[in-house]
């Protein structure tokens, strides 16, 4: 039950874009066509799910009992980079299509604020459990990819709509996404864990 | 000298990272609700860019072009774990309120950007203004979305009352969606202005 209830809260009511704010540069700069950001958001569940594990085991088999926690930072954005790199040789060889229409956002899942929030919120909430760590992060990025699909698919319509020339390109994506945000905030108070 | 200055006013006005290039916008949605936490990430990014510029420059000719980036995301890594220590010791409550949006100083676009594009290939005088005009113009920008979100939310400048409390504050402008809205009408406000002057 609890990892229904932990995979809901990090899905929805706290969902990482319109919720916490984490996540928006592919938010806004991928989230232009329907099916790349599906790949996107399959991506980045991939990468969550094995960054949250490996973090896990790093975090507290080795840096807790060496009393190393502050190089936390630096481990866990090493170990985020490495599985960003095996994913993209991976993509590159059996997805060369997803592959290209992803670009340099692949290689910016690195740098993607979600993951690495993720990663640092798992520490703060589930030290205790490895298996909730990564249902957290697997739900995050279920969230995350779920905004992005939703989004890509406003977007799309808004290619055809007269939008004022002054709120072109990012301002109307940042309203759009405001809109959707009030959305979210339906989901407040569903389950507080 | 004067490209340096050159650049430390494109970092601020013309190339201001949040507002002409829209990146970095993560740590600005999350944490803007007051000025104070405005000022604190974005004095705290300004440390972290400028120290990681320096040294990018200073010893670029050591690293491989090939393992350059996982050295940019070390550098910054380590000034973000100096930062963060030391605001958790000086300044535990801003601390507290900006939460793990200090460690995610680290994957800010802006740092990694300034890095690659910029403090990777130009002198160290001109890096040094060129991070300093980029981590002001982001400071200016988090204070500001700060000031607007916290009057329209609060009622409160710093924490002083400047609307009467007979006005109705907009609570929606300190929650996640204020965010997206104030940075969006900002934008076309700055386009507008820009657009009279040209």
């Amino acid at each position: 039950m609890e990892v229904v209830l932990v995979f809901v809260s990090a899905a929805l009511v706290n969902n990482f874009v319109l919720s916490r704010s984490l996540g928006i540069c592919p938010f806004i700069g991928v989230s232009k066509r329907l099916d790349t950001s599906l790949g996107m958001g399959l991506a980045v569940t991939l990468v969550m799910a094995f960054a949250s594990a490996i973090t896990h085991i790093v975090y507290n088999g080795i840096l807790v009992p060496l009393g190393l926690e502050f190089l936390h930072i630096i481990a866990f954005v090493l170990i985020t980079a490495c599985l960003v790199q095996v994913v993209e040789m991976y993509l590159k060889k059996n997805a060369p299509n997803l592959y290209k229409a992803l670009g340099i956002f692949l290689p910016l899942i690195t740098t993607n604020c979600a993951v690495l929030g993720a990663l640092l919120l798992n520490i703060e909430l589930f030290s205790g459990s490895i298996v909730l760590a990564m249902v957290h992060a697997v739900g995050a990025a279920a969230g995350f990819t779920l905004a992005l699909v939703l989004f890509s698919g406003i977007r799309e319509r808004l290619n055809y709509s007269p939008v004022p020339k002054l709120f072109e390109g990012v301002p109307i994506a940042m309203i759009v996404a405001g809109l959707m945000s009030i959305a979210f905030l339906g989901f407040t108070g569903m389950i507080n864990l | 000298m004067i490209k340096a200055l050159v650049r430390f006013k494109k970092g601020i006005l013309d190339e201001n990272p949040i507002f002409s290039q829209a990146i970095a916008l993560c740590p600005v949605l999350a944490v803007t609700t007051t000025v104070n936490n405005g000022i604190g990430l974005g004095v705290a990014t300004l440390s972290v860019l400028f120290a990681s510029a320096m040294v990018v420059c200073f010893i670029r000719r050591f690293i491989s072009d090939r393992v350059r980036i996982p050295c940019f995301i070390v550098i910054s890594a380590t000034f973000t774990t100096v930062v963060q220590l030391l605001m958790e010791a000086f300044l535990p409550a801003l601390n507290d309120s900006l939460g793990i949006f200090i460690p995610l100083i680290v994957v800010n676009c802006l740092i990694l950007a300034r890095m690659e594009s910029f403090a990777a290939k130009n002198p160290p005088l001109t890096v040094a203004f060129d991070s300093l005009g980029m981590g002001l113009g982001f400071t200016l920008a988090l204070t500001l979305i700060g000031a607007v979100r916290e009057v329209m939310g609060f009622g409160t400048v710093f924490g002083i009352t400047v609307i009467p409390e007979a006005i109705p504050r907009n609570i929606l402008m300190i929650l996640p969606p204020g965010g997206f809205f104030v940075l969006g009408f900002l934008i076309v406000g700055l386009r507008a202005l820009k657009r009279k002057g040209a």
